[in-house]
């Protein structure tokens, strides 16, 4: 491409583009969107998401940050996979939404009521603060807690018979609240993690848009 | 010859954890088909598909490379293998980005030193369905049969995740057949044309979005009954958990009358292997499969 026109095509790629390009998982790909839909009606909670993923592409083109990065679109992504298989173009959509997801909470941005967002992290910050492995007797309480004691203890109660069938089938310990199973180098885990997340804030800080 | 694997249990494999009843099953059909699973030590959690919200790309993709790295290290020349399936995608992903990215493999080495391992990128990423199929072979498979499930109608739901992006080498991502061949295989039927074979169950978002997610169990159940199946058997820990325990509950909300046991493909194998009930983890069933318990007592 000449240089002349690479400055033209330049003018029309917009900031949030070029943000989204640098800062967000497989961002990259963003371009090569050709809005054909077939990842929006492939999507088993489609019909839920208020932007669907071609519509999240052109709103991104169109940089349209605030309403792409609040939107609680992304989080209605069930990681099926459906979309990745089905685009004529490749695109990793899933993981451009889980990115994006992942972005738009780090800014502060995601919605602070909607369930999903809230679910994610706790299950990031249960095998981040609990060795390494998950709990799941302590992931699944934080969840039923999330709404405050009232909602929690409704919630406990109608999933009683589950969590009995779940502790007769052997497939749940009681004594996990005392903590469970977990790496031995759990320090060392928790070191890389932690310089792994600085390397990548130091790179987002170099965008300078 | 015993086949020698480096092994990802994964969290919901460990004692007492919500999928015990998988690898519990999965031991017992290794012992007769003569696969050695040495569990990779101190392996951690991948992260799954719903730890995003708190971990960006290089914190996930250096969680799978630590477990990569250690497998590299204690398994030498051994394959990586897991019986998870957001396990296995995981650390497929992961090995496949890290090594077609010279830039985010340098960075997850970087950050691996703080424990002091390193990727090399050495290691195949393969799931346990791929080491029966490819490894061990129906023909194989079929040799161990001891007791034909002859009779039982099975609907196989391969679901998302062991299914796409990768899959199982040959198989398509509509309509994946090797399910319903290792089902034909053990002397059970499967149900044809199971529509709701790649259907999703809402993974991990049963937990955040149970009613949305529930409604899409609801028409995966509805069709295996409607296919005339016994029971449902699948080789992923969250499909299973979302096909099984959650029955009551869609019961309740659409009248449904659903008691619908789905099992895992390594308890459905045991059985047919003359396994007991316990070896084969059906006391790990909510819904019982009474039909397998049957056979198994015979």
């Amino acid at each position: 491409m000449s240089q002349l026109n690479a400055t033209k095509v330049e003018k029309y790629r917009n900031h949030f583009l070029r943000e989204v390009e640098a800062n967000v998982e497989e961002g990259h790909w963003v371009k090569m969107c050709m809005q054909c839909g077939v990842c929006s009606g492939s999507c088993p909670l489609g019909p839920y998401w208020e932007h669907p993923p071609q519509e999240i592409f052109m709103m991104i083109r169109a940089g349209k940050r605030e309403e792409v990065l609040k939107s609680s679109s992304m989080w209605f992504c069930t990681s099926c996979y459906n979309c990745i298989a089905r685009c004529p173009r490749e695109l990793p959509i899933t993981h451009i939404m889980h990115g994006l997801a992942h972005y738009a909470k780090r800014l502060g941005l995601a919605p602070q009521n909607q369930a999903t967002p809230k679910f994610a992290q706790y299950f990031w910050d249960n095998l981040y603060n609990g060795g390494g492995r998950v709990n799941e007797l302590k992931l699944g309480l934080s969840l039923y807690f999330m709404n405050g004691l009232v909602e929690g203890i409704k919630t406990a109660l109608k999933m009683r018979k589950i969590g009995q069938g779940m502790y007769f089938s052997k497939r749940m310990n009681p004594f996990e609240i005392f903590g469970g199973h977990s790496c031995k180098d759990s320090q060392g885990l928790k070191a890389a993690l932690n310089k792994a997340r600085e390397i990548e804030e130091a790179k987002a800080a170099q965008f300078k848009g | 010859m015993v086949k020698q694997y480096s092994f990802y249990p994964g969290c919901s494999s460990q004692k007492l954890a919500s999928s015990y009843n998988q690898l519990r099953s999965t031991q017992s059909i290794c012992e007769v088909l003569g696969i050695q699973l040495n569990e990779i030590p101190d392996w951690n959690c991948c992260s799954a598909s719903i730890g995003y919200a708190g971990g960006g790309e290089l914190p996930r993709l250096t969680l799978s490379a630590r477990n990569l790295a250690l497998s590299e290290k204690e398994h030498p020349g051994q394959d990586f293998i897991a019986t998870c399936a957001a396990c296995w995608l995981s650390s497929r992903e992961a090995n496949d980005r890290l090594n077609e990215n010279q830039q985010l493999k340098t960075e997850a080495n970087e950050a691996l030193k703080e424990a002091n391992l390193t990727f090399k990128g050495e290691k195949k990423v393969r799931h346990m369905v791929e080491v029966l199929i490819e490894d061990i072979g129906y023909e194989e498979m079929a040799k161990h049969v001891k007791k034909p499930l002859k009779g039982l109608k099975i609907a196989g739901y391969v679901g998302c995740q062991t299914n796409r992006p990768f899959g199982i080498a040959g198989e398509s991502f509509e309509n994946p057949v090797y399910l319903d061949k290792m089902i034909a295989t053990l002397g059970a039927e499967p149900v044809e044309n199971y529509d709701k074979k790649v259907s999703c169950c809402g993974g991990a978002l049963m937990f955040s979005e149970p009613e949305k997610s529930q409604a899409l169990v609801k028409d995966i159940i509805q069709a295996a009954y409607d296919g005339g199946a016994d029971m449902i058997v699948t080789p992923c820990p969250v499909c299973q958990m979302n096909t099984e325990v959650y029955q009551e509950h869609i019961n309740q909300k659409y009248g449904t009358k659903f008691n619908l046991p789905s099992v895992y493909y390594s308890t459905l194998m045991s059985v047919a292997y003359g396994k007991t009930a316990k070896e084969s983890a059906l006391d790990g069933q909510i819904i019982k499969a009474k039909k397998l318990e049957e056979i198994a007592a015979k």
